[in-house]
């Protein structure tokens, strides 16, 4: 593979599951700047894909760069370290810490065990932490324990704990699941104003707030690439209409 | 092995692989008891064992009373106590599902504590109740005795008996589990609790049955032991260790895995058990397990999956 | 200072608790109790380190290690090797057929010392291989599973049955291990005979403030990053790795500590006893000391000495008058700690231990009980009237 300016470069990427291929072949890449969002129908390896570019699934061949440097061979956290954040689809952030407590645990230093223990939360810690609070939304419920957020802002304090690492690279898995209108509004405000200065790469069912945010969408289907292009096209891809709204 | 003649090893590994067959038989039924349990549900019975001397103390009980009262039922009597081992162990098991281990589903270590709790309840139950001494009961004269294709191999016919037995009920853990509406039902649950609650199968039921079968297999498995070694308060626990080992050793939820990992942890162990002392045996034995263990803790059979 | 109070004490709650601690093994149980009790009770203490290990491993880390017995096994062993190349000198083993070898050996035909024996005639070796054998032996156990993500119930398996590979490989390997009875008939440290009455005395207040320097130490790395990080890996394990952090390397640490920690309590163990057996090591062993852990509370370093205490009076008393009864008590302590108290002694205190205290500041529990009547009595009324 030869190097390129892209953030993030993925070629012939393939993995099956005792045969299965769930992500067949599949080539993309990823500017600086550039919002993506992945679509597709269930099933179509949306997931797998995001779980292959952080190290969740190993794959069976093809290869993952990200700043030319190889993915595919690393561990997960040296994959974090490098500069890939993840958004579970489900939120995924610690019910029993407060909100401060779960940013100041993924703040990234400190970030090897006798690290951890001699860490201490200066005020520059702080600083960021209340700085991202803002960020989220949620700067009044700093002290509030996690788990008593709603759905909505659970999902806006991972994007946090993920914003407070400032990765190049930011990957959202449904990131407006059980949000409401309202906070789908500014979520999307969100991800517009932290897009600036890395790439972002969004799965996301919900067709209007895709339309909101979308640089460049891309259609996935049964592991492959069914269309890609901006909303436009792709929403007039015969295929692609064939495939939501066909059988 | 220099000082044996090619002739005498072959009889030794005839042998001593009998030997190792009844070992298999025991853990093998032991295990299928607990890869249901463990493989099928995720919780860990550390009072399997005792659901196993169970059935061994009914086996003994059945085997007394019929002396005592029915002298002519004595050649039969057997066969009847396996089933009530079974079914002993069983209903105990049931109990235990329904007091204990449902309120832990989600809490497998404190299920594994909560059973050590009650198998040493259990364990003091024998004692209290059958005393301290290991007890055996009169086998059957159709047991007792061998078979001897040659002039030294010599093959004992309660080993050839257990390992029927072990024949019979592993066909019959098959077909329930892989070809009865039940065993389908099980596997369900086990791969999706919540979908299978909404298409209207009785999880908790499902559950409660599953443990009881796993319990009343174990208590077969006590009565199987029965014929190849005396009793007593603290068999149960001699075994457990071994067990688990043959369900994690054949990898989790797989029959297959299960059937060769106990054949070759008691087959590793019988045969070498010749060459070296029965401790050095053991301790190799169990080293090269916990080995492979951390080498691939999936054990012997395991598929991959996606998640 | 505030570090000193906020990290290694646990604030002011915290440091009422480490008082009261204190005050009861440094002061009351040394005044009030004779020789030989106070002697079983710091033999009780040696266990509260694998407990205090089993807080940091179990509690915070989430793991459950049915095999700290192993760990207090290794370290009493090693101190017990000392003692008996110390005990066996050519002068006071001359009947045997090969004087200068402990007795066990000789009885078991081997005439010259073992190599793994040679360095354990050196103090500084013995001290060190203490707390490193163990640690060692964790780390290698901890590196090969956690690594390979081997957790929950697998964990607890297999650390159970390396305990029980360790307790067969003493007995059967007796000419090296003193076999079942383990090494017995140790005299003396460095010439200072540690049998007694003032040795026990010093070498009981030399264990106390070891396992307090031990709850300090784990109180300090529990308070850190670090230690929240434990938990949240007990919540989320899956974030924390995909936050950049080497989930395994956090599990290993806490396994390696946990084990030193337990092996201290060993090493104590032999020292306070007088000799160390494979009945220290094995599989009861080791899931007596999760059961003291689970008594005294799993998330409290102090707790868990309180359950320590009990749980081994508890069993003292009991085996003296009813050894058939201990069984099920003990049984009914799992089942009913594990279903009802999940956080113990540490727990039910945390629940109801402000109602006691409040009762005796301001004798609340008159007024209470004053309004529930009244309460009652209204109610009566109510019902009478209508």
């Amino acid at each position: 593979m030869t190097n390129t300016d892209f953030t993030l470069a993925i070629e012939d990427l393939t993995v099956s599951f005792d045969g299965f291929k769930a992500v067949d072949d599949l080539t993309l890449y990823l500017d600086k700047d550039e919002l993506r969002v992945v679509i597709g129908p269930n099933g179509a390896g949306k997931t797998t894909v995001l779980d292959l570019i952080c190290g969740k699934t190993k794959s069976t061949h093809g290869s993952i760069k990200f700043r030319n440097e190889e993915l595919t061979t690393l561990a997960e956290h040296e994959i974090v370290q490098a500069g890939v954040g993840r958004k579970f689809q489900t939120p995924s952030i610690y019910e029993n810490l407060t909100v401060y407590e779960n940013l100041e645990i993924s703040f990234p230093s400190g970030r090897g065990v006798f690290g951890s223990i001699a860490f201490k939360c200066t005020d520059e810690v702080d600083k960021r932490i209340r700085e991202i609070a803002g960020e989220i939304f949620l700067d009044t419920f700093l002290d509030m324990e996690a788990a008593l957020l709603s759905h909505g802002q659970k999902q806006w304090l991972e994007i946090g704990m993920l914003l407070i690492q400032d990765p190049e690279l930011l990957m959202l898995d449904e990131p407006v699941a059980g949000m409401s209108v309202k906070e789908r509004d500014q979520t999307a405000e969100l991800l517009k104003r932290i897009c600036k200065g890395r790439s972002v790469l969004v799965i996301e069912h919900d067709m209007a707030f895709v339309e909101k945010i979308a640089d460049k969408v891309t259609v996935l289907h049964q592991g492959k690439i069914l269309a890609e292009g901006d909303m436009q096209t792709v929403q007039n891809d015969p295929s692609v209409i064939e495939v939501y709204l066909g059988h | 092995m220099g000082e044996y003649t090619t002739q005498e090893l072959i009889s030794i590994f005839a042998m001593q692989g009998f030997a190792g067959i009844s070992l298999f038989s025991v853990l093998l039924l032991m295990a299928l008891g607990l890869a249901i349990i463990f493989g099928q549900m995720g919780v860990i019975n550390m009072a399997h064992g005792e659901f196993m001397a169970v059935g061994a103390y009914t086996t003994y009980l059945v085997s007394v009373l019929s002396e005592q009262y029915f002298p002519s039922f004595v050649p039969y009597y057997f066969i009847f106590a396996i089933l009530l081992s079974f079914f002993i162990a069983g209903a105990l098991g049931y109990l235990a599902e329904f007091a204990l281990i449902r309120h832990l589903y989600k809490r497998p270590l404190d299920t594994l504590l909560a059973t050590w709790g009650l198998s040493l309840i259990m364990q003091q139950a024998f004692r209290s109740i059958f005393g301290a001494r290991e007890v055996s009961p009169t086998l059957p004269e159709w047991l007792l005795g061998s078979y001897q294709p040659t002039e030294t191999i010599d093959i004992p016919l309660n080993g050839l008996f257990v390992l029927g037995l072990t024949l019979v009920v592993t066909i019959g853990v098959f077909i329930l589990m892989y070809r009865s509406s039940w065993g389908l039902r099980v596997r369900a649950t086990v791969q999706n609790r919540v979908m299978s609650g909404a298409v209207g199968i009785n999880t908790k039921k499902i559950d409660r049955l599953t443990f009881a079968l796993g319990c009343g297999i174990a208590g077969i498995a006590g009565a199987a032991f029965t014929t190849i070694a005396s009793t007593g308060p603290t068999t149960g626990s001699l075994y457990i260790v071994d067990t688990f080992m043959v369900v994690v050793f054949g990898g989790a939820g797989s029959l297959l895995g299960t059937i060769v990992s106990a054949f070759s942890i008691a087959q590793g162990q019988s045969i070498l058990e010749f060459f070296i002392s029965g401790s050095m045996a053991k301790v190799i034995t169990l080293l090269s397990i916990v080995i492979f263990l951390m080498m691939r803790p999936e054990g012997l059979f395991a598929s991959k999956v996606r998640k | 200072m505030n570090f000193i109070q906020e990290r290694l004490l646990g604030g002011k709650n915290g440091m009422i608790g480490i008082a009261i601690l204190a005050a009861l093994i440094f002061i009351i149980l040394p005044a009030t109790l004779d020789l030989f009790r106070l002697n079983l009770v710091g033999k009780y203490l040696t266990y509260a380190f694998a407990a205090v290990s089993l807080v940091l491993l179990w509690g915070y880390g989430g793991i459950l290690s049915l095999g700290q017995g192993v760990f207090f096994g290794l370290g009493g062993y090693a101190m017990a090797m000392f003692l008996k190349l110390e005990a066996s000198d050519p002068e006071s083993t001359k009947i045997q057929s090969t004087p200068g070898i402990p007795d066990f050996m000789d009885w078991n035909q081997l005439t010259e010392l073992p190599w793994f024996w040679e360095p354990f005639s050196s103090f500084g070796f013995t001290t060190l291989a203490v707390i490193l054998v163990p640690g060692i032996f964790a780390f290698i156990i901890g590196y090969s599973m956690f690594k390979r993500r081997v957790g929950g119930v697998y964990f607890a398996i297999i650390t159970q049955i390396i305990a029980l590979i360790l307790t067969v490989l003493i007995v059967g390997q007796q000419g090296y291990t003193g076999g079942i009875n383990g090494i017995t008939d140790l005299k003396t440290l460095n010439g200072w005979d540690i049998r007694d009455d003032s040795s026990k005395y010093i070498l009981y207040f030399v264990n106390a403030i070891l396992l307090f320097g031990v709850i300090f130490l784990s109180r300090y790395v529990l308070t850190s990053k670090f230690g929240r990080l434990l938990l949240a890996m007990k919540d989320k394990e899956d974030r924390v790795r995909f936050s950049g952090y080497d989930v395994s390397n956090f599990k290993i640490f806490v396994f390696v500590l946990s084990a030193m920690i337990a092996a201290i309590g060993g090493a104590m163990f032999t020292l306070q006893v007088g000799f160390m057996s494979p009945s220290f090591v094995g599989i009861v062993p080791s899931i007596e000391m999760v059961i003291f852990a689970a008594v005294g509370g799993r998330m409290s370093l102090i707790g868990v000495v309180y359950g320590t205490l009990l749980v081994n009076f508890g069993k003292t008393m009991f085996s003296e008058t009813f050894p058939e009864f201990w069984l099920f008590l003990m049984g009914g302590l799992f089942i009913a700690v594990v279903m009802y108290f999940p956080n113990g002694l540490a727990g039910l205190w945390d629940k109801h231990g402000y109602k006691l205290t409040n009762c005796i500041k301001n004798l609340q529990c008159v007024n209470v009980a004053k309004a529930f009547i009244d309460s009652k009595r209204k109610t009566k009324v109510d019902v009478a009237n209508d």
